[in-house]
């Protein structure tokens, strides 16, 4: 019991990071019908611009906090430019082009932005910096970091914040305006591009936030580390029903237990056949299973032929 | 709608990793300047990660290969009464097994007379073949899986001990030294990782040690949260891991966090610098093991270690030594045979006797290092300190 706790608190914490990387996803996928595949590698480039103002701050004896705080705000506004500039410049040229060409580009942009980051900060791990000693809190027999907290509950907060956001503002009304009818929406009086522009700025600054945590949580940093990333918060994202915000949270939080118990039971489980390395097999089993079942994922609904 | 925009994704999710494995290539050095006529021009290549998370250790070995070829320059050697130049090929397989076996190629087209390469073992097993058609000879300065030397090929040499000795050496070291009870292995599912891990089960289990649990991850991940704590539950003593810096640093990190208390063993792959950079103040009290002596105690060690660092203004990280005494074990074997050509002075390597930086250095039949000592390091205020040298051959004979 003890154990399983462990490893539904170890899931919880992996799948919020998930979840906070798939909202990236979700939002765009939601608003343009596109995968945008360089949305891993934005996260990574928080991760590395992160690593970066800690270790100069660190050596001029910033105190933690103030090193945090300042850490994911610049990681947020470099992301935020990158997200912006990225949208301008490769994606709505080509807005009314047959899908595959933004789906390559989106491709194209993430290898740029991997090799860019190899050149800036090297193809060597990159060392976080310990700012704060981790203390340990026991709940029912697992073990809990003072950082796992913390990046549980921020998490929590962002993506309640996203939500509430989505639903009460008026941006968040135009958002969901857009993505039923961008045409209608612009009609209307909505700026489409406007609105576009802001997915993007919310879902990059959420994503340098999760690459903060990324580096805060393992003490390492990568400039292949967006690829894995994204590619298991993509998943995440059509676990939940792609274009879903509150799916994305779900199938974040979902996926990160699912890997977590597979590791924890698989090699009991196969009665040693397989080892926790094929633990990857349970999480895409789980989202064929769920695709077959209901394809639009687990609270995707149809939004008609337009996607 | 939604399936269809599933499989295009997949479609390009292939079509971007093929583009991304398509990685650039270290730039050959320049071509020499053409040789005066009684010179002898020896290519030698040299084949190691340059790029990528162990460039620092593939570096290294390319440095020491270096260091080696202009000792050699200056010290105006003559074989078979020919003053010889020799140059380096330095070539970057990026850890990777398929790339490996494109720059072994290139080395063979170059031409060159001899390889030192590659580090990983997942490296040099799969190049070796190459060097082995071509006739060129290889000492791989680090490659510690047991198979790389017993494919039957005579072109494969190491200056290093390999795993079938490290592995029980640092099983014997837990069962008498740290009088382990209960261990749990860990590997990372690649050629030297596994093959460690392997090595060490085994002989633990001949200690009549309880392996209490055996997991695998893989040399990309870095959380290991679930697993550690399904190896909680088996409550060991002493967790070991076949695997590298990358992955050891943030497991031990973990394995703190999840107030795991015990011991933490591994091989040279993660006796390294980063190590105790990444994982901090949780590095403290783990071991593990090297081949060859502590790099001070080395017979030509503190010479070695001011040249290098004078030379490159950094320190040597860890196979230096072993990439300069294998240059140097190529030239001694040429001069022996008075020909840089390979089917000449092939047959010489194998009859080596030579003083290196690393110490005495002759092969066995099989083109492994003869009793090659191993040392257990300990983290300890921050930093690598040695703890016991064994020779692997005195160990199995104690046992």
């Amino acid at each position: 019991m003890e154990i399983f706790a462990q490893q539904l608190v170890n899931g919880l914490v992996l799948g919020s990071i998930y979840a906070l990387v798939a909202l990236g996803y979700t939002m765009v996928y939601g608003i343009l019908g596109l995968i945008n595949f360089a949305h891993g590698d934005i996260t990574m480039i928080g991760a590395l611009v992160s690593i970066t103002v800690v270790q100069l701050l660190a050596a001029a004896g910033m105190p933690a906090a103030v090193t945090l705080v300042l850490a994911g705000g610049v990681a947020m506004v470099v992301c935020v430019i990158l997200g912006v500039s990225i949208e301008r410049v490769a994606y709505r040229p080509l807005r009314r082009a047959p899908r595959l060409a933004p789906l390559i580009t989106a491709i194209g942009i993430s290898i740029l932005l991997q090799y860019s980051a190899a050149l800036i900060w090297g193809k060597q791990y990159i060392a976080m910096p310990e700012l704060i000693e981790p203390t340990r809190i026991s709940i029912a027999g697992a073990q809990l970091t003072d950082l796992q907290a913390a990046i549980f509950l921020l998490a929590c907060l962002i993506m309640a914040g996203l939500l509430w956001f989505i639903k009460t503002s008026r941006m968040g009304r135009a958002m969901r305006a857009t993505e039923q009818n961008p045409d209608v929406a612009g009609l209307m009086g909505v700026n489409t591009n406007t609105v576009i522009a802001f997915t993007f700025v919310l879902g990059s600054a959420i994503g340098a936030i999760a690459g903060l945590m990324v580096v805060l949580y393992y003490g390492l940093g990568h400039y292949f580390m967006g690829f894995m990333l994204g590619l298991k918060a993509f998943t995440a994202a059509v676990l939940g029903g792609i274009g879903n915000v509150a799916g994305a949270v779900l199938g974040g939080l979902l996926l990160g237990v699912i890997e977590s118990l597979a590791s924890g039971y698989i090699g009991d489980l196969t009665g040693g056949v397989l080892g926790s390395n094929y633990r990857d097999i349970f999480a895409f089993l789980v989202l064929v299973l769920v695709l077959v079942l209901k394809p639009s994922g687990l609270m995707g609904q149809h939004s008609g032929d337009r996607a | 709608m939604q399936m269809h925009s599933l499989r295009h994704t997949a479609a390009a999710l292939i079509t971007g990793a093929l583009i991304a494995g398509c990685g650039q290539d270290a730039p050959a050095p320049k071509a020499a300047a053409p040789a005066a006529p009684q010179m002898l021009t020896i290519k030698i290549g040299s084949a190691s990660p340059l790029t990528g998370p162990q460039a620092h250790i593939g570096v290294d070995i390319r440095n020491g290969v270096q260091l080696a070829i202009e000792d050699a320059n200056t010290a105006n050697i003559e074989i078979g009464g020919k003053k010889a130049r020799f140059e380096m090929v330095a070539e970057d397989d990026e850890a990777n097994p398929t790339k490996a076996t494109t720059v072994a190629q290139k080395l063979v087209d170059a031409k060159v007379a001899a390889v030192v390469g590659h580090f990983n073992s997942g490296a040099s097993i799969p190049a070796s073949k190459i060097y082995s058609d071509a006739g060129i000879p290889q000492i791989s300065p680090s490659s510690t899986n047991p198979k790389y030397t017993q494919q039957g090929f005579k072109t494969t040499f190491r200056v290093v001990a390999h795993d079938d000795q490290q592995g029980p050496t640092l099983a014997r070291f837990a069962a008498k030294t740290l009088q382990a009870k209960r261990v749990a292995v860990i590997d990372d599912s690649t050629a030297y990782g596994q093959g460690l891990a392997d090595a060490f089960e085994k002989t633990i289990k001949e200690q009549n040690i309880e392996v209490v649990a055996r997991e695998h991850t893989t040399d990309k991940d870095t959380d290991f949260r679930a697993i550690l704590t399904k190896i909680k539950g088996n409550k060991p003593d002493l967790i070991m891991f076949g695997g590298i810096d990358p992955q050891a640093a943030p497991m031990i990190k973990q394995m703190k966090e999840l107030g795991i208390k015990a011991g933490f063993i591994g091989g040279d792959g993660m006796q390294t610098p980063n190590f105790i950079k990444i994982a901090g103040d949780a590095s403290d009290g783990a071991m593990a093991s090297i081949p060859g002596l502590p790099k001070e105690q080395m017979p030509g060690g503190t010479a070695f270690l001011e040249k290098y660092k004078a030379k490159f203004g950094q320190e040597v990280e860890l196979f230096a030594p072993m990439g300069y005494d294998a240059v140097m074990v190529f030239i001694d074997a040429m001069k022996r045979a008075g020909s840089a050509d390979p089917a000449k002075f092939l047959p010489e390597i194998g009859k080596t006797n030579y003083q290196g930086v690393i110490g005495p250095i002759a092969f066995d039949d099989k083109g492994d290092l003869v009793n090659g000592p191993i040392t257990i390091y300990v983290v300890k205020d921050g930093a690598w300190k040695p703890l016991e040298t064994v020779k692997p051959d005195a160990a199995a004979a104690g046992k």
